[in-house]
């Protein structure tokens, strides 16, 4: 068998992880940006002499969506530049972690992100009257968009900054991989999620400008619940952090713990992405028809609590995995 | 390390219930979404079949969860009787 260096093996882990970041991290922001030019375009096309507005607004929206992307951008460097501590193969784990919870974890975010934008800008060429409300509501809808990349940049900084002290490598290596694909696959459906309900919301306003405030607080209430996957996912990557996990030669402990990750994080995909679709289509139709916004608040909640049950399952098994087997 | 058969078995029918649950949950999250959308859709147009409309919402649903509760008795199977 060859025998690997503990230094380069660390090297190779910050250097893969890097990659990853920045690659998978650069999907999200580009398709999001993309959507918002696209829809700025549309826009323009129906009303030229609104192009000023319409610009800005698109550029705004894009900064906003581009943010993922940057938040990825900076793990990337800080991984290939930092200078870490080669004492145990932990911190190999901890850094490739770092990389795939910031890359998987800047997707969802850079994609929604987009839907308000576009939709914005399409709202400006239709109802010119009410630009900034339009403005303030894609910045409310699309900072919502962002808090699952912010989620996993602050589980990529944890796991490259934290003292690991004398924990045994097997099984905690197995925690910190695990740890980082919790966050980083759940923040992409929550991401998508709170993007549909916010393009939903810039698209109401545009259509009714008089509902407004009942527009911002549904998508706000979509969009919460939408954001709960990316917060399981938080929770399951913070008990593999800091659960300190005895030492433990096989290999069956360190699979349950990458298992537990691996299931938290893409059972949150689904749940995520449907409590957006929920969100976005409660969130258009209090825009067009006001006076249901009881029964459409209600019956939205209803079906996003049904929906998140696949990832209440899946917190389940990851916590069985954790505590039980 | 020390990795003999019974503990490689062990190993995978975990990693395997962490699959099983975590893939399996996309599918019938993304499904359920769209039924609630679709509701709220229909809610929106005729506000007065509330009722109905939830009902036929929540039934959907329930088809829409059973891929995710195969799941979860797969998983359980791995983690509780392998």
């Amino acid at each position: 068998m060859m025998t690997f260096e503990i230094a380069s093996m660390v090297e190779l882990a910050s250097f893969a992880g890097a990659g990853l970041c920045i690659g998978l991290g650069a999907i999200g922001a580009a398709l999001g940006e993309g959507y918002t030019a696209g829809l700025a375009n549309e826009a323009l096309s129906s009303r030229p002499e609104k192009s000023g507005e319409i610009l800005k607004n698109m550029l705004v929206g894009q900064a906003v969506a581009e943010s993922a992307a940057i938040f990825a951008l900076v793990i990337a460097i800080l991984l290939i530049f930092l200078e870490s501590p080669a004492e145990s193969l932990l911190t190999a784990s901890a850094l490739l972690g770092a990389g795939l919870c910031m890359g998987f974890g800047a997707i969802g975010s850079g994609v929604g992100a987009g839907y308000p934008g576009g939709e914005a800008c399409l709202g400006i060429a239709r109802q010119p009257s009410v630009t900034a409300r339009l403005t303030t509501n894609m910045l409310i809808g699309s900072a919502v968009c962002q808090t699952p990349a912010i989620f996993s940049m602050v589980v990529a900084l944890m796991l490259m900054f934290m003292d690991f002290g004398s924990l045994p490598v097997s099984p905690t290596w197995a925690a910190f991989l695990g740890a980082g694909l919790s966050t980083g696959l759940a923040a992409i459906g929550s991401g998508l999620g709170g993007g549909f309900a916010a393009g939903a919301s810039c698209g109401g306003i545009a259509r009714n400008p008089g509902t407004f405030s009942q527009v911002t607080t549904t998508m706000l209430i979509g969009q919460a619940v939408a954001q709960t996957p990316a917060i399981f996912g938080l929770l399951i990557s913070f008990v593999l952090m800091f659960k300190a996990f005895p030492a433990y030669s096989g290999l069956s402990v360190p699979m349950a713990l990458l298992g537990a990750g691996i299931c938290m994080g893409f059972g949150g995909i689904g749940p995520g992405i449907g409590n957006g679709l929920t969100a976005q289509n409660a969130v258009k139709w209090v825009a067009r028809n006001e006076e249901a916004t009881g029964d459409l608040t209600r019956t939205m909640l209803v079906g996003q609590a049904v929906s998140q049950s696949t990832a209440i399952y899946a917190m389940v098994i990851s916590l069985v995995l954790i505590f039980v087997v | 390390m020390a990795i003999e058969g019974a503990d490689l078995i062990k190993a995978a029918a975990f990693l395997g219930a962490g699959l099983a649950m975590g893939l399996g949950a996309i599918g019938p999250g993304v499904g359920e979404g769209f039924v609630g959308g679709k509701a709220c859709e229909a809610i929106g147009r005729k506000p007065e079949e509330a009722g109905l409309l939830t009902r036929t919402m929540l039934v959907g649903q329930a088809v829409s969860e059973s891929t995710g509760i195969y799941s979860l008795v797969v998983a359980l199977l791995l983690l509780f009787v392998v």
